[in-house]
């Protein structure tokens, strides 16, 4: 399976359908044993003896959900995970048919200066699919219905970048780079996880099930590498390599497995980067709390303008972040406990 | 006594890096308890047998606030994250340390307002000249403790870490010559101060029929503070509530029952902020009864936190009173 195609299913938290499809397909074709739960998990395994470690990334994406419909036929909407400041003016297609909308912003002409000015609530705007009344846009939209931005996927440079979703369809692909492998002396449990855009609701769930004694979540994490940011704000650099995560607010991932993740990269010189921030949440989380609990770390790529229409990647940074991975559950293999 | 809460206020610990003070609050249990073992997330379980009781966690974290280094500058400043609730006018000016040792001073950007002064303007300076000579010591991950020493003012003491290592040091002098039929099950939790994370575990995986946290609680008392009930020198608070639990009702009433009974120093304690390990102990499995016997503490989560030893001691005794009590309520 290619990053292209995984990036570009739509699977706003809720809503992972179409791209659990198609990595149940992947992972029938590849083979692999799996299952589904209740909450709409993935978890594929590999391996029959060993410690239970957990490898988890999540399929759902930020998006949009249809909570009204006006008499004029104009949609009104929730926003899961996308602040109101970056919604103007983006084109989005809507349900299982694909319906396509815009979100509309006044012209120039017609903005109070104050209005040009300010960011106008998530409340205050609306998608507008072309239809003249409720009815006419009842017959192709309903309330409930999601909806994702219309964003190409591209390659704006040689092994850099743009898509949708790529927080955590990148995550997914480096399961999938993981269960390519042979494992032995591990049971590897992969999970593609959903809901972890609105509270890491998913992973709750799988990691309870599968009882892990060890747990790491792949990511697609912050970057603000970008003109005017103060270096102390980055977080993490495009192209600098894998990011490991030292505390967020929902983790401290535990300090030997940091440890081993870092001496790793430095023996087998894999480009690394520490994750220079504190803020945000994932998976890990919900993975340490799982039951009597279990050591956790997390293991990113970086992509800058996560939690908006689109995002930006370095096919370095993902290759960093899978050679770490992979020996780090070879170290596993070979004995490494946290 | 007060040579115990030294010892423990004195170990470095802040969440996520409990080994030092888990090594110390070991020690000092070992001698009162039949087993020990730490679980997946770190939490000291230490378990003295009982005979038939009821399965009993007494819990008190042993995690301390503190700062985390996020980034390394190319001068050799030290950007930080908090653990814990952590603010910038107790820490500007204030030295920390490290769990190997290395001393740090806290500074901040220039601003011009005191209103201005956030988390993110201060760095830790460890006295390195550039990156090179920071990194040499302190990695990036790395967590550090506020260094104050303990100080004996008679009834009175102060120290960092009082929230929670002064109930650990209860819970150990609990611990001294205690006899129940009840399981006790003393947890030494981690990660409290992020999350009560470490107690949902080790209530996942002992199982108990009670749990009761020991955690201290802020003051009322002090010129011009906010309003709460509780006081310095009023004996064990006993909780009816925080943002994390509403104690269980008929366990609270237990509570106070036994404390008149026994003629234990006893105030009742509503916190309008912050929230206990007993909270998530509470929420575990199918739910357990759970409650808070609380010391009180000014300055609670300022590198100066201050309680009287008469208030340890009446919870020392309510807690010890419970434990030799029948627990049914």
């Amino acid at each position: 399976m290619e990053l292209r195609e995984l990036a570009t299913l739509p699977g706003v938290a809720g809503n992972e359908k179409e791209v659990r499809d198609a990595i149940m397909k992947e992972l029938a074709t590849m083979g692999v044993q799996f299952e589904t739960d209740v909450l709409g998990n993935v978890v594929a395994r590999k391996g029959n003896t060993g410690p239970k470690v957990l490898v988890d990334a999540h399929m759902d994406e930020v998006g949009l959900m249809i909570v009204y419909i006006e008499k004029n036929g104009f949609l009104r909407f929730a926003a899961v995970g996308v602040p109101a400041s970056v919604l103007l003016s983006k084109r989005v297609y809507i349900g299982k048919d694909k319906v396509p909308g815009v979100i509309g912003a006044k012209a120039i002409h017609l903005q109070q200066p104050k209005e040009r000015e300010t960011v106008i609530p998530v409340d205050q705007i609306f998608i507008d699919t072309g239809a003249k009344s409720k009815e006419e846009a009842e017959k192709k939209v309903k309330v409930g219905d999601y909806a994702v931005f219309d964003t190409e996927y591209e390659e704006l440079s040689p092994g850099v970048v743009k898509s949708k979703a790529l927080d955590d369809r990148v995550g997914c692909m480096l399961l999938f780079e993981v269960l390519k492998e042979e494992w032995e002396g591990i049971r590897l449990h992969a999970v593609f996880a959903t809901q972890e855009e609105i509270g890491t609701r998913g992973a709750r769930i799988s990691s309870y099930r599968v009882g892990p004694d060890m747990g790491i979540a792949l990511e697609g994490t912050i970057c603000a590498d970008i003109p005017l940011a103060d270096k102390d704000s980055y977080a993490t650099r495009l192209g600098g390599g894998a990011v490991v995560s030292v505390m967020d607010r929902s983790s401290i991932p535990n300090r030997s497995m940091v440890d081993q993740l870092v001496k790793l990269a430095r023996d087998n010189s894999i480009p690394f980067q520490f994750r220079e921030a504190t803020s945000g949440g994932n998976d890990a989380g919900a993975i340490q709390a799982a039951r009597a609990g279990c050591p956790v770390a997390s293991l990113s790529v970086p992509c800058r303008y996560i939690h908006t229409p689109f995002a930006v990647m370095s096919q370095n940074d993902f290759d960093a972040a899978k050679a770490l991975l992979i020996a780090f559950l070879k170290s596993v293999e070979g004995g490494f406990r946290p | 006594m007060k040579d115990l809460v030294r010892k423990v206020t004195e170990a470095f610990g802040p969440s996520g890096a409990e080994d030092a003070v888990r090594e110390v609050i070991r020690k000092e249990v070992q001698p009162y308890v039949d087993e020990i073992r730490v679980d997946a997330l770190g939490n000291l379980i230490a378990h003295k047998k009982g005979n038939g009781g009821k399965k009993v966690i007494l819990d008190g974290h042993m995690d301390e606030i503190g700062l985390m280094v996020t980034r390394i500058d190319d001068d050799g400043f030290l950007r930080f994250g908090t653990i814990g609730g952590v603010n910038p006018f107790t820490s500007l000016a204030q030295r920390v340390y490290f769990g190997n040792g290395t001393v740090g001073v806290i500074g901040s950007e220039r601003v011009d307002e005191p209103k201005d002064l956030k988390m993110e303007k201060l760095f830790i300076d460890i006295g390195a000249k550039d990156r090179k000579e920071a990194e040499a010591k302190v990695r990036v991950g790395d967590s550090c403790a506020f260094l104050q020493p303990f100080v004996d003012m008679g009834d009175r003491i102060v120290a960092k870490a009082m929230d929670d290592r002064v109930a650990c040091a209860a819970i150990i002098e609990t611990l001294k010559g205690l006899t129940t039929n009840h399981d006790i099950y003393a947890v030494f939790a981690t990660q409290e101060e992020v999350g009560l994370r470490g107690a949902r575990a080790a209530a996942f995986g002992i199982e108990p029929d009670v749990g009761i946290a020991l955690d201290v609680t802020p003051t009322g008392d002090t010129p011009k503070g906010r309003s709460a009930n509780v006081s310095l020198g009023k004996g064990a608070a006993i909780k009816v509530m925080d943002r994390s639990i509403i104690c269980h009702p008929a366990l609270k009433n237990y509570m106070v029952k036994i404390a008149e009974e026994k003629g234990i120093k006893h105030q009742l304690e509503v916190l309008e902020m912050g929230g206990t390990d007993a909270g998530a102990i509470q929420m575990t499995r199918a739910g357990i009864p759970a409650g808070v016997i609380s010391i009180p503490c000014r300055y609670v989560h300022s590198p100066c936190e201050m309680v009287d030893m008469n208030d340890y001691e009446n919870c020392v005794k309510l807690t010890k009173a419970l434990c030799e009590s029948p627990l049914t309520f």
